[in-house]
């Protein structure tokens, strides 16, 4: 905070994180992240740094702050009891072949 | 052809130095441009900078390469952007002027874009079918450097005071070059006959309008257009500053024209 109130922090615009969508009815991917002024800025960064070789049809910008992340502490009571629960995964099935090579 | 050289007559030679011009405007604005890469006021802005300089040294290329095909000599690409002296440019003085500050650049590139864009919205019609597709396709870059350039015109118009006040200078300081973007001379005329150029005065209006509105929403004053306006490029003229950058960028090609990337 500047002496006038301004939320600005030094010269720093604000982080967004990048995703795109690679393809129609593709889920979007994390690109990586700019900085931006503001939202219209966010997504003219977002398109020079990571989608002009081809790379995606659509853009997603996210206010860095706005994302709500799982912390490191979270990760034994997130994710540790899925590994003795074979049975949550459906490898037991056997998948026939026709299905298999449809992707 | 050099400027001291005859004057176009048959259409393909028309072709030729229209195409000449509309590539010099590119590569001399996208030469500029890329000067500012590596000192962009941010990352991603230097990246966007840099990327619509690649845009335009793309479309001159692309001209230059079409304009030595029609021109027939065996000369490409290469050979018109880089052994040609400054008085065989015909690129508008607007776009030769140093980079100033990230304002001056971005007015700048503002008024050229939209002027690109009502160009090249005309061009697309073109009755050449290779230079019409080639207009068409570069259409789509160029509102995209509408769009940016646009955007950034708003912010710092209606940003901080420092920010006003140096983009309010800037569009003072270009004003005097923007007449020429609208100045028809025989070959301009002879292409339109020939079906392929477009009527710049009919531009005009449409041009101050889409200007003016961006120039008011951003809080800035629109400049007076009853003021001296700088002429010749078209012909050869050139301001002080072409030579310099001209020196830059032929020097490598110049002193080694042979040398191949490998």
């Amino acid at each position: 905070m500047t002496e006038n109130g301004s939320k600005i922090k030094k010269n720093e615009w604000p982080l967004w994180e990048v995703f795109y969508q690679p393809k129609d009815g593709k889920p979007f991917e994390h690109a990586g992240s700019v900085h931006a002024p503001d939202a219209e800025m966010a997504l003219q960064n977002a398109r020079d740094t990571y989608a002009r070789r081809n790379e995606g049809i659509n853009i997603w910008v996210v206010p860095a702050d706005k994302i709500v992340a799982s912390t490191p502490e979270d990760r034994g009571p997130f994710f540790d009891p899925a590994n003795d629960k074979i049975y949550r995964h459906p490898q037991f099935y056997s998948v026939p072949r026709a299905s298999k090579k449809r992707k | 052809m050099s400027t001291l050289d005859q004057k176009p007559t048959t259409r393909d030679e028309v072709l030729f130095e229209y195409l000449v011009r509309l590539a010099d405007d590119r590569l001399i604005l996208g030469q500029r441009l890329s000067e500012w890469c590596g000192h962009g006021p941010e990352l991603e802005e230097d990246l966007a900078l840099a990327n619509i300089a690649l845009d335009m040294i793309g479309h001159a290329g692309a001209l230059y390469t079409y304009a030595a095909e029609i021109e027939g000599q065996g000369r490409d690409e290469d050979d018109l952007a880089y052994f040609r002296d400054d008085i065989d440019f015909k690129n508008l003085q607007m776009l030769e002027q140093p980079i100033g500050d990230f304002g001056y650049t971005i007015a700048r590139q503002f008024l050229f874009s939209v002027y690109s864009y009502l160009l090249y919205s005309e061009l697309k019609k073109a009755e050449d079918e290779q230079f019409s597709g080639m207009a068409d396709k570069h259409l789509k870059e160029i509102r995209y450097h509408l769009r940016h350039s646009r955007e950034w015109v708003l912010r710092l118009g209606d940003g901080t005071e420092e920010s006003h006040r140096r983009i309010q200078d800037a569009f003072d300081d270009l004003w005097m070059y923007t007449g020429e973007m609208f100045d028809m001379d025989e070959v301009d005329r002879m292409a339109v006959e020939h079906g392929f150029g477009a009527d710049l005065k009919q531009l005009r209006e449409e041009w101050k309008k889409n200007v003016s509105e961006v120039i008011e929403e951003a809080t800035l004053k629109v400049p007076r257009d009853d003021q001296y306006m700088a002429s010749g490029g078209r012909t050869g003229f050139h301001t002080e500053h072409l030579g310099h950058m001209l020196a830059q960028m032929q020097f490598l090609r110049r002193s080694y024209p042979d040398a191949e990337w490998t």
